[in-house]
């Protein structure tokens, strides 16, 4: 096989530019790794969070902040890092090829896979229609243009009941709908959404159909083992029920579980040697920010003795 | 080329009577996801330096009015106006080259 010579072959590829992929650039690159970050979102999921308070170091920062700072840092000590999505990775005589959608090939000796989850959809027909327009899936981003309006927001987690209490500063009324009998977010957010009398919550329940031509105008709500529904009319449906993990462009390289995460031991390998993975993609569990820089940083030091191995 | 930053005041003379498409980036500063497309939007100015095209941020706190009749609902927003009119728009986080591809269509 003929490699050009102005082929640059990386000695790690980082696919994903959030907390897993940054830190473990900052790890990689202070061990003299010549590394690469392809990220398609700087920052990833943790740039959504307003604010983040359990960041070790920080009582409070910004998500994007703390994400800043992470990006500057793993440049400063070297690592390059792409703004772009790779969408296909093949292994030929122990190198991986790298295409992203814009055409460009990477080539490493190394890989991690960090390139986390994306929020999971309600999975109705006109929701694509409605996004950004009516349908939002960041609170913190949007919530202020609902002034005065009625908002559904749909999920039962941290990130619905934060949702809940941002809207409900906002907008007029807030409906709160969750599919179980019980919120699964810290009880002490629990009761600050009961104290408010503009969020009305409603348990056992899912929205079964959008409503709107141009814009929404309400939703229909009905229990979830079905029955009866009701109409409510809102003008945006904020979508809080948590994440998938979009895999389908390594399925063939790596082992996944049945929710397409990918299988890692605690050294943060996967099935195939020279391939880590790191973070929310992974079947670590608890998603957290400090997780998932801790995950990124075992990923570079594995990928760093792996390197070292096919070196010797 | 530096960006253009826009207000209620200036949009019509910069945007709408543009002889050139401007695409216009719709943020906010609590926002962190529009905050992370800074660079970016920032780079694909430079990358167009001397092409026929503008590039331009608006800030929906301080072009609340424009925000709102353009029915901005969700940011990071993209629009690209020609001639007065919007050719194309696109939500959420982009890559720069996706940004550039819609550019360059818009150009030609």
């Amino acid at each position: 096989m003929h490699f050009s010579l102005c082929t640059f072959v990386y000695d790690l590829i980082i696919i994903g530019g959030g907390p897993a992929g940054l830190t473990a650039a900052i790890y990689a690159a202070r061990r003299a790794v010549k590394t690469l970050v392809l990220a398609k979102e700087f920052g990833g999921q943790a740039v959504y969070a307003s604010k983040v308070e359990n960041f070790p170091g920080f009582d409070m920062i910004a998500g994007y902040e703390l994400m800043e700072k992470m990006k500057a840092q793993a440049e400063h000590l070297g690592a390059e890092v792409k703004n772009a999505e790779a969408n296909e990775i093949k292994k030929e005589n122990d190198i991986f090829f790298i295409r992203d959608k814009d055409g460009n090939s990477h080539e490493g000796k190394s890989l991690i896979l960090s390139f986390g989850a994306v929020p999971r959809k309600l999975g109705l027909p006109n929701e694509d229609k409605f996004k950004g327009n009516g349908i939002s899936y960041c609170a913190t981003c949007d919530a202020p243009f609902y002034r005065n309006k009625n908002v559904a927001v749909v999920g039962g987690g941290n990130a619905a009941l934060d949702a809940a209490l941002l809207l409900a500063k906002f907008a007029k009324q807030v409906y709160l709908i969750h599919r179980r009998d019980e919120f699964k977010g810290e009880v002490v957010r629990v009761n600050e959404v009961k104290k408010l009398s503009n969020i009305e919550i409603i348990l056992n329940s899912e929205v079964k159909e959008i409503k709107g031509e141009k814009n929404i105008t309400g939703v229909a709500v009905g229990k979830v083992d079905g029955g009866e529904t009701q109409d409510l009319e809102v003008n945006g449906i904020f979508v809080e029920i948590g994440h998938i993990v979009e895999s389908d462009f390594v399925s063939k390289m790596v082992a996944l579980d049945e929710q397409k995460q990918i299988i890692v031991n605690n050294k943060n390998e996967t099935n195939v040697a020279g391939v880590f993975a790191a973070g929310d993609a992974t079947t670590v569990p608890y998603k957290q920010i400090v997780i998932a820089a801790g995950e990124g940083a075992k990923a570079a030091l594995s990928a760093y003795s792996y390197l070292q191995k096919v070196r010797s | 080329m530096a960006e253009v930053i826009l207000n209620d005041q200036n949009f019509e003379n910069e945007v709408l009577k543009s002889d050139v498409p401007v695409l216009v980036d719709f943020w906010a500063p609590w926002c962190g996801p529009c905050k992370m497309m800074g660079p970016i939007v920032e780079e694909v100015a430079k990358k167009f330096e001397g092409k026929p095209v503008k590039v331009a941020k608006l800030n929906v706190d301080e072009a609340a009015a424009t925000a709102e009749k353009y029915n901005v609902m969700s940011i990071p927003t993209f629009k690209i106006f020609k001639g007065g009119e919007v050719v194309d728009e696109f939500v959420g986080v982009q890559t720069k080259e996706e940004i550039m591809k819609r550019l360059e269509k818009v150009i030609k």
